[in-house]
């Protein structure tokens, strides 16, 4: 019943688009709209004013909240659904810092596991149709990178003193080679943290940008719009997988710099 | 094509820069935000949820660990119950072994009385019979020693002579030896 | 047609830097299928390094990205 309903909606939609399809359709594609902010309460998007990204930002706390506490609330010996799923994400995550981070580097996994836990529900929230992707803006990914950089850079530090600085003088290469590797390692430890935000905003931007511009053809295309539709799921079951990918490789690649910061020696 | 350029254009001349990504005047809002967001999550996190997840698993592997011990436990009884049982059971054996051997060689004590039995009585039996058949053979000789003299004398007699008693019976005797 | 020269500029680097994106998917099938080789002559080690694959992949993927945001920044930001 439900799919009949569901599939007559998809007809008249399809029908629908076929029958009033504006007559410049092909212009009104704006996939980065999607991206805008926007106060909810009306005016100016100030520092304090409650915008779409507090919104989504808040459904993300709540989602964590849900799967996390809720779901863990009736600890129970054998575990229901959510349980299941909570317990799995935490062996996960644990596993991933014990193994990739070394022994000590578990005392950071509340870290990384806030990390990866906001990651993946803003990344999973933002597949909602006409919501609102945090993830998606350089400034959300940058503060968490940058968060990174620092947390990381500051405990190499504290833990090994000057001796932190041997990350870029790789002592198994050639003398005359070691300045030159220094420079190379000092770039590449300071774009990290540049690639560490920009991999996360830019693969989820250029994804739902891709299924805009998709949707977009629909609306033009009139009666052949259900080939553009196809694509958008497809695109749709890629960009789930992506979100899950993208949260795991942010938070392994905060386990790696973190095992570089713990046991410098290259 | 050429609106759509336009368009485009339209589009970053109405919001300063075209990227919404790029539009700083936003950034302290979803810095701001995005903070208190990550402090919540933390919060949530380190406070309730991961304890209470560590505590769980905890639970569970000790409780997987003592089932398991218990599991250990009972095999080993009931690897236990089977050595007595086994054990038993060639005790059993056993007994009825020894019993089997003492109840034959008690048999075989008795046959053997009875067949000792038996043979004297076979033996007495068989002397007594040897005894009177000699008798009776003995006999038979001498009805013979008799019959024959006497057909001897009747026989002599009859052809017109005088049988000497004597030399018939030596005659005969003669004869029987031989 | 209409618009002038820049936006025309615009376009066109904007559809050049997209080349990256295909570099980038060179560099990512390269990894994955090193990594299907590998795990293929040695089935049991594969398993503990589906991580390093991964990061292999971000790592590829992430020039890829800069690419598609230098075409987005052609397009809407200059």
């Amino acid at each position: 019943m439900g799919k009949l309903f569901f599939y007559v909606a998809l007809a008249l939609v399809v029908v629908s688009g076929v029958l009033f399809a504006p007559e410049h359709a092909a212009l009104a594609i704006h996939p980065m709209d999607q991206f805008n902010v926007a106060s909810l309460t009306g005016g100016a998007v100030s520092t304090f004013a409650i915008t779409n990204v507090t919104l989504w930002l808040a459904l993300a706390v709540v989602c964590v909240f849900l799967l996390m506490v809720v779901g863990s609330s009736r600890r129970a010996i054998v575990p229901s659904r959510a349980q299941s799923i909570a317990e799995l994400t935490y062996g996960f995550i644990y596993k991933m810092v014990e193994d990739v981070a070394g022994k000590d580097g578990v005392k950071f996994f509340p870290y990384i596991m806030t990390l990866f836990m906001f990651i993946l529900m803003a990344n999973f929230l933002g597949l909602i149709p006409m919501s609102f992707t945090t993830t998606s803006h350089i400034a959300v990914t940058a503060i968490l990178a940058g968060l990174v950089f620092f947390t990381v850079t500051i405990v190499g530090f504290v833990k090994n003193g000057v001796g932190f600085l041997g990350l870029f003088w790789v002592s198994s290469a050639p003398l005359a080679l070691r300045p030159i590797l220094a420079i190379i390692e000092l770039i590449s430890y300071f774009v990290r943290p540049v690639s560490h935000s920009i991999r996360l905003a830019g693969n989820v931007m250029a994804g739902h940008a891709v299924l805009k511009v998709f949707a977009g053809f629909a609306g033009a295309l009139g009666l052949f719009s259900f080939l553009p539709i196809f694509a958008i799921t497809a695109v749709y079951a890629l960009e789930v997988l992506v979100a899950f990918i993208q949260a795991y490789v942010f938070t392994i690649l905060t386990c790696v710099y973190l095992k570089d910061a713990l046991h410098p020696s290259h | 094509m050429a609106s759509n350029t336009q368009d485009a254009a339209h589009g970053a001349a109405e919001s300063a820069p075209g990227m919404p990504q790029l539009d700083f005047s936003t950034f302290g809002n979803q810095i701001f935000w995005l903070a208190i967001a990550l402090v919540a999550i933390y919060l949530i996190l380190s406070r309730v949820a991961l304890p209470r997840i560590a505590a769980v698993l905890a639970e569970r592997q000790g409780t997987i660990t003592n089932d398991l011990a218990a599991a250990e436990d009972l095999k080993a009884k009931a690897v236990e119950a089977e050595d007595a049982y086994n054990k038993a059971l060639a005790d059993a054996r056993a007994e009825a072994q020894r019993i089997a051997a003492e109840t034959r060689a008690e048999i075989q004590v008795g046959l053997d009385e009875a067949i000792a039995k038996a043979d004297e009585q076979i033996a007495a039996k068989a002397a007594e019979s040897e005894k009177a058949i000699g008798e009776i053979k003995a006999g038979a000789l001498e009805s013979v020693k008799v019959v024959a003299a006497d057909t001897a004398e009747a026989l002599v007699t009859a052809l017109g002579g005088k049988a000497d008693a004597k030399a018939v019976a030596a005659a005969v005797a003669d004869r029987m030896k031989g | 047609m209409e618009g002038d020269i820049a936006q025309l500029g615009q376009f066109i680097g904007a559809g050049l830097a997209a080349i990256g994106s295909g570099a980038a998917a060179i560099g990512v099938g390269h990894v994955a299928g090193n990594f299907l080789a590998g795990a293929l002559r040695n089935p049991s080690a594969a398993a503990g390094q589906t991580a390093t694959l991964f990061i292999g992949i971000a790592f590829a993927e992430a020039l890829g990205i800069f690419s598609f945001l230098v075409a987005l920044l052609l397009m809407f930001a200059v």
